[in-house]
């Protein structure tokens, strides 16, 4: 098992510029890892994360786009596995962050916690590439070459439950408008005609 | 079956075209299917991203917005039922331009939704109202005049509409 937030800074070292789509939790400790205008905060609906990823991925075919999903948040939008593998866009990087819990509603456990294989799914799905990883050495090691591989990629990140830090979970933050245009003028440069 | 009297499929694609929409999210819909769904397929002007789930292409959508490219979202009025959730939250609240057409399965050629003997079609329109979504009807090839001005307000300011499609949808 490895720390939520020791994962992130993994990525952050690679990220090279990449759109970083990550969810509630997840948002503040990547946030926290990695302050950046390119970060994209889905919240408000639960789930929807995969699927801001995919049109951004489609919007922007020549941009990596990273999306730091949950594993109550995919459970909640599992059908877009099957979306975006169909779409197959090359630029995306799917990492679901599971620690089996609901851990921003009171750390219920996920259905199918001690079962589900959500590398598994996304493989059944028609994921380009999927891979799982418990330990921080060999997600380190793999990371960028995970990075560069044609997309669809999934990997399934396995974390410690309850590891979240103690940070200012600033809700207001996180949906305010000013969090969305920072991003929307963050990719100007980036759209292509 | 097709309805001959319901508005033209090729008539929507081209009021779509003019209005800059080059992407089109879906779930099939039979009200729209044939006319529309079938021939946007083979458009290659237009891109479609088939959905698993309707509040997919919510999202989907939405993310295509903030790349400055426009979309709608095709689907039965089931679908939008399911997506009220993401709808009022990446629509309403955090006011995107989700341009919808929905299919509205079950209604009489002859009533108006609200006036429909269909309980799920009669409660469409008064839900878009509760969630202040712009709507209007398009039960004929005349109507369709509304859509590219429709979608133009929408991506102007920021809010989500949805276009009614009323009848079955002929080629």
């Amino acid at each position: 098992m490895m720390e939520r937030m020791a994962c992130f800074q993994k990525i952050a070292a690679v990220r090279d510029g990449a759109i970083v789509v990550a969810t509630y939790t997840s948002a503040f400790e990547w946030h926290r890892v990695d302050p950046n205008p390119l970060n994209f905060v889905s919240v408000g609906a639960m789930g929807q994360a995969s699927s801001h990823a995919l049109g951004l991925a489609i919007g922007l075919p020549s941009q990596k786009v990273i999306v730091l999903d949950g594993d109550g948040s995919l459970l909640m939008n599992l059908s877009s596995l099957a979306t975006i593998a169909n779409e197959a866009p090359k630029n995306l990087i799917h990492f679901v962050v599971e620690n089996g819990s609901y851990e921003a509603n009171g750390g219920h456990p996920i259905p199918a916690q001690e079962n589900i294989n959500f590398s598994d799914l996304a493989k059944a799905a028609g994921y380009a590439r999927t891979d799982t990883f418990e330990g921080l050495n060999q997600f380190s090691a793999q990371l960028p070459e995970l990075l560069t591989s044609v997309g669809p990629v999934f990997a399934t990140l396995k974390v410690e439950a309850g590891d979240a830090p103690s940070l200012n979970y600033d809700y207001g933050w996180l949906h305010s408008a000013e969090r969305r245009r920072e991003f929307r003028d963050a990719i100007k440069p980036l759209l292509e005609t | 079956m097709p309805d001959l009297q319901g508005p033209s499929g090729a008539a929507i694609i081209s009021a779509l075209k003019r209005s800059g929409i080059r992407y089109v999210a879906a779930l099939p819909d039979i009200t729209t299917s044939e006319g529309l769904l079938w021939p946007l397929a083979q458009d290659r002007d237009l891109q479609l991203i088939r959905l698993s789930k309707e509040d997919e292409g919510v999202s989907i959508c939405a993310a295509l917005g903030y790349c400055e490219k426009r979309s709608v979202l095709l689907m039965q009025q089931t679908g939008l039922m399911d997506s009220l959730n993401n709808i009022r939250a990446v629509g309403c609240d955090y006011k995107q331009p989700i341009c919808m057409v929905v299919g509205l399965l079950g209604k009489e050629p002859n009533k108006s939704p609200k006036d429909s003997s269909n309980f799920g079609v009669r409660i469409i329109q008064p839900i878009l109202d509760a969630l202040e979504i712009d709507h209007f009807l398009i039960d004929k090839t005349g109507d369709i005049d509304e859509l590219p001005p429709a979608i133009d307000k929408a991506y102007r300011t920021s809010r989500p509409m949805v276009a009614l499609i009323g009848r079955s949808v002929a080629k």
